[in-house]
């Protein structure tokens, strides 16, 4: 197969090297011009991460509907990740000094062989594909995102889950000291999200470990991460330590923080708003014009069957 | 050339107000408005209209309290900038975000309490922005005072689209929120009588170095 560095699909070092520019006149016109939040401690070193979009490699430029992948340097530098930072451009920089290694995945509950998985193993006992997603922000952007990942239910079977487990509970880590976020406690850390256990052993459910031909970057759930397609992003746990098969429906943060705008569900659905803004339409990452948001963001054939009798309004 | 102190403040009043526009032009040519620059323009245009909506709010108790009157002039200035950010912010939304795609504003935002609220805060803000002229103020005599209070349900109503916009972290749109309360309470007779006995120290000592110099 005909592979291809994403720097033919975007020029991510002209991205970079805008950054470098900031390096040295963003101190410069930020102290000048003091507006909130300049980032001249931050912006030491980008280095890394312009290495990181040179060397990235994609088997494909688009996914299955024919949407071109977002940029590489849109990918690592606009990042939800709370534990890191509100700020989405930030989080690249804060997130820098993560330890990704060593790490291990504890898997259990209602399992008969609960396992814990070395960080290390895991490529060799699950080799990884290239996955092209689409991620549907609940904010109202999306990208196009070649993950390297492998079916999660390929590490469930190996746990083997009892006939009691109705869920499966995922968590990330809590480390306040490498992730300041988590020093705020206005959210209920650690991070907390769960799958109902179909949708968990669905094929296109993924533990994802590097997008772009590479492993993950900190500011994207580095070392290991879910990735549900048809699910809103926050949906998609970063930097998991915790697998846990369980009998109940797992409360997770966001449900925590706000029970009436954020369901268990968060299936991707133009129908079924958010609370306060619609979910009509979209911005595609890099487009000038919005599209219309595709019901489970486009995996409609392979996941709708889910859900079938279920209320989606309600289930929301 | 002789160019006074009032004049050189004014120059500088004007040239802080429109700081955050050259910003957005000057990072729009770095590629520095983030991978969204769209929502990114929007939010800074937003933010921008709101602080300068408080800070027009502001010179009346700072007059109050201080006793300095250079602010007063700046009602008028800072309140037209507050409704030139809005009217940036208005058509962002309108023409960039939606591309002026009317069925689908109609469909997705009309019916969103937070874009009403946005849009209503605007719609207050534009008989403020006709009679804003002394031939207005001339003419509406005593009425263009009452009229002028319509800004504090401006203000009112831009915190409520801060806040119903926001994604969960509402300790911003509450702190906005907050000062504009206080700024309209100590307009409330009863609190300006007390503020402007417990203040009368600070304007006494204020007066006396101005004489001084």
């Amino acid at each position: 197969m005909y592979k291809f560095k994403s720097s033919e699909i975007t020029p991510e070092h002209i991205y970079f090297s805008r950054r470098r520019f900031v390096v040295g006149a963003g101190a410069l016109t930020g102290s000048l011009l003091f507006l909130g939040g300049c980032k001249q401690s931050e912006l030491t070193s980008p280095g890394e991460s312009i290495n990181f979009c040179e060397t990235a490699v994609a088997q494909n430029a688009m996914d299955e509907l024919g949407d071109a992948l977002t940029p590489c340097g849109s990918v690592i530098g606009y990042n939800n990740f709370y534990e890191f930072t509100t700020d989405k451009e930030e989080v690249l920089f804060r997130a820098r000094e993560f330890r990704s290694s060593p790490w291990e995945v504890k898997v259990g509950g209602l399992v008969n062989k609960p396992a814990t998985f070395d960080m290390d193993d895991i490529p060799k006992k699950f080799p990884v594909e290239e996955r092209i997603y689409r991620m549907r922000c609940v904010e109202g952007w999306s990208m196009v995102i070649p993950w390297l990942g492998f079916s999660l239910s390929k590490l469930l079977k190996e746990v083997e889950p009892t006939s009691r487990a109705k869920y499966v509970r995922f968590e990330t880590l809590y480390d306040p000291k490498q992730m300041p976020g988590q020093k705020d406690d206005y959210f209920g850390w650690p991070y907390v999200e769960g799958l109902r256990i179909d949708e968990a052993m669905h094929d296109l459910t993924i533990l994802a470990t590097g997008l772009y031909g590479k492993p993950l970057p900190p500011q994207c759930g580095a070392p290991i991460r879910l990735m549900a397609p048809w699910k809103y992003g926050f949906k998609n746990i970063k930097s998991i330590v915790k697998i846990d098969l369980v009998e109940e429906m797992p409360v997770s943060l966001w449900m925590k923080s706000a029970p009436h705008e954020y369901g268990f569900y968060a299936n991707v659905n133009p129908q079924v708003d958010h609370p306060r803004w619609s979910q009509v339409s979209e911005r595609r990452i890099g487009e000038l014009s919005r599209r219309r948001t595709l019901l489970f963001n486009g995996y409609e054939k392979e996941v709708a069957n889910l859900y079938e009798g279920l209320d989606l309004a309600k289930n929301y | 050339m002789f160019v006074s102190r009032k004049c050189i403040f004014h120059i500088l009043v004007h040239a802080a107000a429109l700081l955050p526009a050259a910003l957005i032009v000057w990072d729009s040519t770095r590629g520095q408005l983030t991978a969204n620059p769209i929502q990114e323009i929007t939010l800074r245009t937003g933010k921008t209209t709101l602080v300068l909506l408080v800070l027009t709010l502001s010179c009346t108790p700072f007059r109050l309290i201080t006793g300095i009157r250079a602010v007063l002039p700046l009602r008028r200035i800072l309140g037209l900038y507050t409704f030139s950010y809005a009217c940036l912010h208005f058509l962002i939304f309108v023409g960039l975000d939606y591309g002026f795609n009317l069925p689908l504003i109609f469909e997705e935002v009309l019916k969103k309490r937070f874009a009403i609220a946005g849009f209503a805060a605007f719609i207050t803000l534009l008989p403020l922005v006709i009679t804003s002229t002394r031939g207005w103020a001339k003419r509406l005599g005593g009425d263009w005072q009452r009229l002028h209070k319509l800004v504090y349900l401006t203000a009112l109503l831009a915190v409520t689209h801060f806040t119903w916009q926001v994604k969960a972290d509402f300790r911003l749109p509450l702190l906005y929120g907050i000062i504009i309360i206080f700024l309209l309470v100590i307009r409330l007779p009863q609190v300006r009588a007390k503020l402007d006995e417990l203040t009368l120290p600070l304007r006494n000592l204020i007066s006396a170095i101005g004489r001084h110099k």
